[in-house]
C-alpha cells in the first residue's frame, strides 16, 4: 500500500523538485522492500495465511479488501519489492515531466505488489488493471524507438484483451460456485466440497488459461512483449517483465487449477504444446535479433515456457518449479532490462552489431550483464537453473517425454547459442565506436543491480528458502487438482 | 383528485418552473435573463431535494389516474437520474447562452418540458402515458437540436431527427394500435394479467415488435441508429449532452418497465433477437468511432456501442433483477462522464465549429484540470477500474455470465463484448494520446473556466470515484430500485 500513499505524496510535490520526488519514490519502493524482506523472514510456514487485513468492501457482492501472504505469493512478493526498488532507482534516466512520471511508476508498484498479496478475485484482477493505465501512458510519453505509438497500443490492447477474458472466467468462478464472496480461500473451499460441474469448467478453464495466457505472452500471443519492452522506459520494463507478467502465471496456478480442474486435464496437454511454441520459437527469434532489447525480449517470452511447462506438468515439484522459475525470471528479467537501459542512455542505440569490448570500458556493468545472460541460459548456481531442471524432472514424470526432450534441448541449446552470442558482441572483442563517452553505472543503480544479483544468486544456491514454503500450498492445489492421486 | 396530484408533484414543479421561465423573460431585463439558468438550475436542485421527502417517497408503490401512472423504486431513482440530468443540463446551457443567439429562456424552458417528458416516462403504466410522454420529450428535442437557427449544421440536425423522429413514432403507434387491437386496453396492468393468451397471439407479438423499433430509435440501438452521429454533431453541445444521457435513459426505462415487468416472457421468448440486437449495436457503435476525428461524433458511436452493452442487461433481465440494477448503476456512471466529457469538449472548442480531436492537444499543459478530467472520464468509458465505468460493466458482463452456462450464446454475445471494448480501449486511448503527448500544438493558452462548470466538473470527477471506488452503497440503491420493479410484476 506504501507505494500508492507515496503516489499521492509526490502530487503534492512541486514538479521542479526532481530530487524530492526521486528520493520520495526510492524510499517508498525501499521501505515497502524491508517490509516484504522482515515479512519473509518472518514467515512461519504452517499452511496457513498470513499478515491478513480483512476488510468489507461491498457487502452485497461479498467483495472484500483482502490482503495476505502465503507459501506461494510470500516470494512473489518479496521478489516484486526488490525489482520496484531496483526500478525506482534506475528511474533517473527520465529528464523530463518527472514529477508525472513518478506518480505512475508509483502508482503501478502499488498496483503489482497489491495485485499478488490480495486473495480476492476482484481485487486480484482490480489491481493488475490499475497498473495497465501507468504502462499504457508510461510507454506513450516516455518510450523510445520509431516505433513507440505502435507498441504502446499493441501491449495495451493485447493486455486488455487478456484480462478481459480472465474476468470473465473469473465471474464464471464466482457464478458457478455460487459463492457469497470473491475471496480465493473461500472459493477453493466452496470447490473443495462440492466441484463446478464439468460442463462450466470446459468454458472456464480455456477462458482463464487464454486469458491469463495472453497476459503472460503465451505462444502464439506473445507478440505483444518484446515489441513492448524494446519501446518501454527502463523502469516500466523491469517492473512490467518482471513482476506483473507473472501476474497471469499466478492466476493460473491460484485460481484456474484449483477452480477447474476438470477443464484443466483436458487443456493442459495444449498448454504443454504451447509452451513449447514459447521455448522454441521465441528462442529461434532470439538468436536473430540485433537489438539487445529484443533479444532480451524474446528470450523472456521463451523463458515463459518452462513455467507453462511446470504448469502443464501438473504435479507437486512441477508447480514449485513453476514458481521458483517465476520468481527468479522476475529477478533476472528486471536485471537484464536494466543494464540494458543503462547502455541506452549511455550510447543511445542496442545495436549489438555496433557493441563490442564493454567489459574493458564499464567493468561493473558488464560483469552484471555477464552474470545476467549466463543466469539466463540456465548456469547452475543461478536460481533460474534450480527452477528449470525442477521443471524438467516434474515435466518427465508427467509423461510429457517427447515435449520434455525438445523442450530441454531448446532451452539449452537454443538459449546458450543466443546468451553466447550476446557476450561474444556486446562484452569482449574490440571497443564499440560509441563507447567513447560511455560511464559505468553509478553507485545508486549499481546497487540495485547488485540487490538483484544477490537475491538471483541466494535463491539460486538456497532455493529451499522459497520451496518450503511454496510446496505446502502446491500441494494443497494439487490435492485438489487431482484428488485420485497420493500426493 | 387532489390526492392523485400528490403523485405527479414533482413533474407538476418542473413543468410550472419551465412556465415561469418563459414568463420571467417577458419581464426581465437583458441583464436579469442572464442569471435565469442559475434560478431555474438551483429551483430544480430544490425540487431534486424534495424527492426525498418523507411524504413523497411514502407514496411509492401506489398507482394514480386509474392505474396509468405508477411510482415505484425504479421509477424514483430516474426521476431523479432525470433531475441531476437538467441540472448539469442547464448549467451547461448557461456557459453556452452566449452562442445561442436565439431567446435562451426559451431553451432553458424546452430542456424543462423535455424533463417533465422524461419523469413522466419513468411512471409511465399504460401506452398512452408512454406514447405522451415520449412524445413530449422528442418534439421538445426537435426544437432543441435545431435551435442555433443561425447555423446549417444545427438545421440539417434537426431536420434528420425530426423525419427519422417521426417514422419512429409511427412505429410506436402503429405498434400501440395493434397491442391494443388484441389485449383490448392500454394499461400494462391489463396486459400483464392477459399475458398468457397475449403471448400466443402474432398480431400481439407484431405489436410489441413494432414498440420495440419506437424506443430502440430513443436509444440508439442498431439498425436504428443511423441518426445519432450527425445529430449529436450538429446540434448545440447542451442538447447532445441532454440527448445522449437524458432521452437515451428513458428509452431504457420504458425497455425495463415492458420488458422487465409486464412481459418478461416474452424477453425470454426473444433473447435471441435481443443479443443480435446487442451485438450489432456493440460492434457498430466502436467499429465506426474508430476512424472519428470529430469527437462529438465519436462519443455519438461510443454512445451507440453503449446502448449494445445496455441492452445486454436486459437480455440478462432474470428474477433477482440483476440485470435492470446493473442498467441503473451502468447508467449513473454514464450520466457523470458523459456530461464532463462533453462539457469540456464545448470548453476546448468554444469558438467555431472545430470539435477536431486536434483541439485536445497540449492539452495537458494547457490545463492540467480539465485534462486529468477527460483523461478519466474517457477511461471511465472504457472500462478500466477503478472508475464508475468499469463496475457497470462489471455487473452487465456478471448478470450475463450467470445466465452464459448452457447456452453459448451468451458467449457469443459476451465475446462480442470483450472485442467491442477492446476495440473501444484503442479510440478512447487516443484521446488521452492526444492529450499528453502529441507533437504540434497549436493552442497554449490556459483554458478559463468559469466556477460553476469547474464545480460541475468537479462533482462529476467525484461521483466517478465514487461509483467505481466504494459501490457498495450505490449497488444497495440499484438493487433496491430493481427489486421493487421485479416483485411487482
Amino acid at each position: 500500500m506504501l507505494p500508492l500513499l507515496a503516489a499521492v505524496a509526490v502530487g503534492f510535490v512541486p514538479g521542479r523538485q526532481r530530487r524530492v520526488i526521486r528520493g520520495i519514490t526510492i524510499g517508498a519502493s525501499g521501505l515497502s522492500l524491508l517490509c516484504a524482506l522482515i515479512a519473509f523472514l518472518s514467515f512461519e510456514i504452517d499452511g496457513e495465511l498470513k499478515f491478513e487485513t480483512k476488510v468489507l468492501w461491498v457487502e452485497s457482492l461479498g467483495l472484500y479488501f483482502h490482503l495476505a501472504a502465503d507459501g506461494i505469493n510470500i516470494g512473489i512478493i518479496l521478489m516484486g519489492a526488490i525489482v520496484a526498488f531496483a526500478a525506482a532507482c534506475c528511474a533517473n534516466d527520465i529528464t523530463h515531466r518527472v514529477k508525472e512520471f513518478h506518480i505512475l511508476l508509483n502508482v503501478m508498484i502499488g498496483g503489482i505488489l497489491g495485485a499478488f498479496a490480495s486473495m480476492d478475485l476482484f481485487f486480484f484482477y482490480f489491481f493488475h488493471e490499475l497498473a495497465l493505465v501507468p504502462t499504457f501512458i508510461m510507454i506513450g510519453v516516455w518510450g523510445r524507438g520509431a516505433n513507440r505509438n505502435y507498441a504502446t497500443y499493441k501491449i495495451t490492447l493485447y493486455l486488455s484483451l487478456g484480462a478481459l477474458l480472465a474476468l470473465i472466467g473469473l465471474i464464471g468462478v464466482y457464478v458457478q460456485t455460487g459463492a457469497e464472496s470473491f475471496s480465493i480461500p473461500d472459493l477453493i473451499d466452496k470447490v473443495g466440497k462440492k466441484p463446478i460441474n464439468e460442463a462450466a469448467q470446459q468454458w472456464i478453464f480455456p477462458l482463464l488459461l487464454f486469458g491469463f495466457g495472453i497476459l503472460v505472452s503465451l505462444w502464439p500471443f506473445h507478440t505483444w512483449a518484446p515489441l513492448g519492452y524494446g519501446a518501454a522506459p527502463t523502469a516500466t520494463a523491469m517492473l512490467h517483465a518482471g513482476v506483473l507478467k507473472k501476474f497471469g502465471l499466478y492466476g493460473l496456478i491460484r485460481v484456474a487449477i484449483p477452480m477447474a480442474p476438470v477443464g484443466a486435464q483436458s487443456w493442459l496437454g495444449v498448454l504443454a504444446w504451447l509452451a513449447l511454441g514459447n521455448l522454441l520459437y521465441c528462442g529461434l527469434v532470439a538468436v536473430r535479433q540485433k537489438d539487445l532489447n529484443l533479444l532480451i525480449g524474446n528470450s523472456s517470452v521463451a523463458h515463459m515456457g518452462f513455467i507453462f511447462l511446470g504448469i502443464a506438468s501438473l504435479n507437486v515439484i512441477g508447480l514449485t518449479g513453476a514458481v521458483l522459475v517465476m520468481i527468479a525470471h522476475g529477478l533476472l528479467a528486471a536485471l537484464a532490462f536494466g543494464l540494458s537501459g543503462h547502455l541506452y542512455r549511455q550510447t543511445g542505440s542496442l545495436d549489438m552489431s555496433r557493441m563490442g569490448g564493454l567489459l574493458r570500458q564499464m567493468p561493473l556493468a558488464g560483469s552484471a550483464l555477464l552474470m545476467a545472460l549466463f543466469a539466463g541460459c540456465g548456469l547452475p548456481g543461478f536460481a533460474n537453473f534450480a527452477g528449470e531442471i525442477t521443471i524438467f524432472f516434474a515435466a518427465w514424470a508427467a509423461g510429457l517425454k517427447t515435449i520434455t526432450v525438445i523442450a530441454a534441448w531448446s532451452a539449452f541449446v537454443i538459449g546458450g547459442l543466443y546468451m553466447m552470442r550476446a557476450i561474444r558482441n556486446i562484452l569482449h572483442g574490440p571497443r564499440g565506436d560509441d563507447w567513447a563517452k560511455a560511464s559505468d553505472v553509478n553507485p545508486l543503480i549499481a546497487t540495485a543491480l547488485g540487490l538483484l544479483l544477490a537475491a538471483l544468486l541466494v535463491f539460486g544456491f538456497a532455493p529451499w528458502l522459497l520451496t518450503k514454503g511454496i510446496e505446502g500450498e502446491v500441494t494443497k492445489i494439487v490435492r485438489l487438482a487431482k484428488p485420485e492421486a497420493e500426493r | 383528485m387532489g390526492d392523485q396530484l400528490q403523485f405527479i408533484q414533482l413533474e407538476v414543479m418542473v413543468v410550472a418552473l419551465g412556465l415561469l421561465v418563459l414568463l420571467a423573460d417577458l419581464f426581465l431585463s437583458e441583464s436579469a435573463r442572464r442569471s435565469l439558468g442559475w434560478v431555474a438550475a438551483g429551483a430544480l436542485g430544490l425540487v431534486f431535494l424534495l424527492s426525498f421527502r418523507e411524504s413523497f417517497v411514502g407514496l411509492a408503490d401506489g398507482k394514480a389516474f386509474g392505474g396509468i401512472y405508477r411510482l415505484d423504486g425504479l421509477a424514483l431513482f430516474f426521476k431523479r437520474f432525470f433531475l441531476v440530468t437538467a441540472i448539469f443540463v442547464l448549467i451547461f446551457a448557461m456557459d453556452f447562452a452566449s452562442r445561442l443567439k436565439g431567446g435562451v429562456s426559451e431553451y432553458l424552458a424546452f430542456i424543462l418540458f423535455a424533463l417533465s417528458g422524461m419523469m413522466f416516462a419513468s411512471s409511465a403504466n399504460d401506452f398512452s402515458l408512454l406514447f405522451v410522454a415520449i412524445e413530449l420529450i422528442t418534439v421538445t428535442f426537435y426544437i432543441l437540436v435545431s435551435f442555433q437557427r443561425h447555423r446549417m449544421h444545427s438545421l440539417e440536425a434537426g431536420v434528420k431527427y425530426l423525419i427519422l423522429g417521426a417514422v419512429s413514432s409511427a412505429f410506436l403507434v402503429y405498434g400501440i394500435a395493434l397491442v391494443f387491437g388484441e389485449a383490448g386496453s392500454l394499461k400494462f396492468d391489463v396486459i400483464r394479467a392477459a399475458h398468457d393468451g397475449l403471448l400466443g397471439s402474432n398480431v400481439f407479438l407484431f405489436g410489441m415488435l413494432f414498440v420495440f423499433a419506437g424506443l430502440a430509435f430513443k436509444i440508439s440501438a442498431f439498425p436504428f441508429q443511423v441518426w445519432a452521429p450527425d445529430v449529436y454533431q450538429g446540434a448545440p453541445t447542451p442538447t447532445t449532452t441532454f440527448l445522449a444521457v437524458g432521452s437515451k435513459a428513458a428509452g431504457f426505462v420504458l425497455l425495463i418497465r415492458l420488458f422487465g415487468s409486464v412481459v418478461p416472457e416474452l424477453t425470454a421468448q426473444w433473447t435471441g433477437m435481443l443479443m443480435v440486437v446487442a451485438a450489432l449495436t456493440i460492434l457498430y457503435g466502436n467499429l465506426c468511432a474508430l476512424p472519428q476525428r470529430n469527437l462529438k461524433r465519436l462519443l455519438a458511436y461510443s454512445g451507440i456501442a453503449n446502448a449494445g452493452y445496455l441492452l445486454m442487461g436486459i437480455v440478462a433481465q432474470s428474477e433477482s433483477g440483476d440485470g435492470t440494477a446493473a442498467i441503473l448503476y451502468y447508467l449513473a456512471g454514464y450520466l457523470f462522464t458523459l456530461v464532463a466529457a462533453f462539457m469540456i469538449i464545448n470548453l476546448l472548442a468554444r469558438d467555431g465549429e472545430g470539435e477536431d480531436i486536434s483541439c485536445l492537444a497540449g492539452l495537458g499543459k494547457r490545463s492540467p484540470f480539465l485534462a486529468l478530467t477527460l483523461t478519466l472520464a474517457v477511461v471511465s468509458l472504457a472500462g478500466i477500474p477503478p472508475l464508475a465505468g468499469f463496475f457497470g460493466k462489471f455487473l452487465l458482463v456478471k448478470s450475463v455470465t450467470a445466465k452464459a452456462f448452457g447456452d453459448a450464446g451468451y458467449f457469443a454475445l459476451l465475446a462480442v463484448a470483450v472485442f467491442g471494448v477492446v476495440v473501444s480501449i484503442y479510440y478512447y486511448f487516443r484521446i488521452i494520446r492526444t492529450i499528453y503527448w502529441s507533437k504540434d500544438t497549436p493552442d497554449n493558452s490556459p483554458v478559463a473556466i468559469a466556477w460553476p462548470t469547474r464545480m460541475v466538473l468537479g462533482l462529476c470527477v467525484a461521483a466517478i470515484l465514487y461509483l467505481g471506488l466504494l459501490p457498495d452503497k450505490p449497488i444497495n440503491w440499484a438493487n433496491a430500485a430493481a427489486k421493487i420493479e421485479t416483485v411487482a410484476k
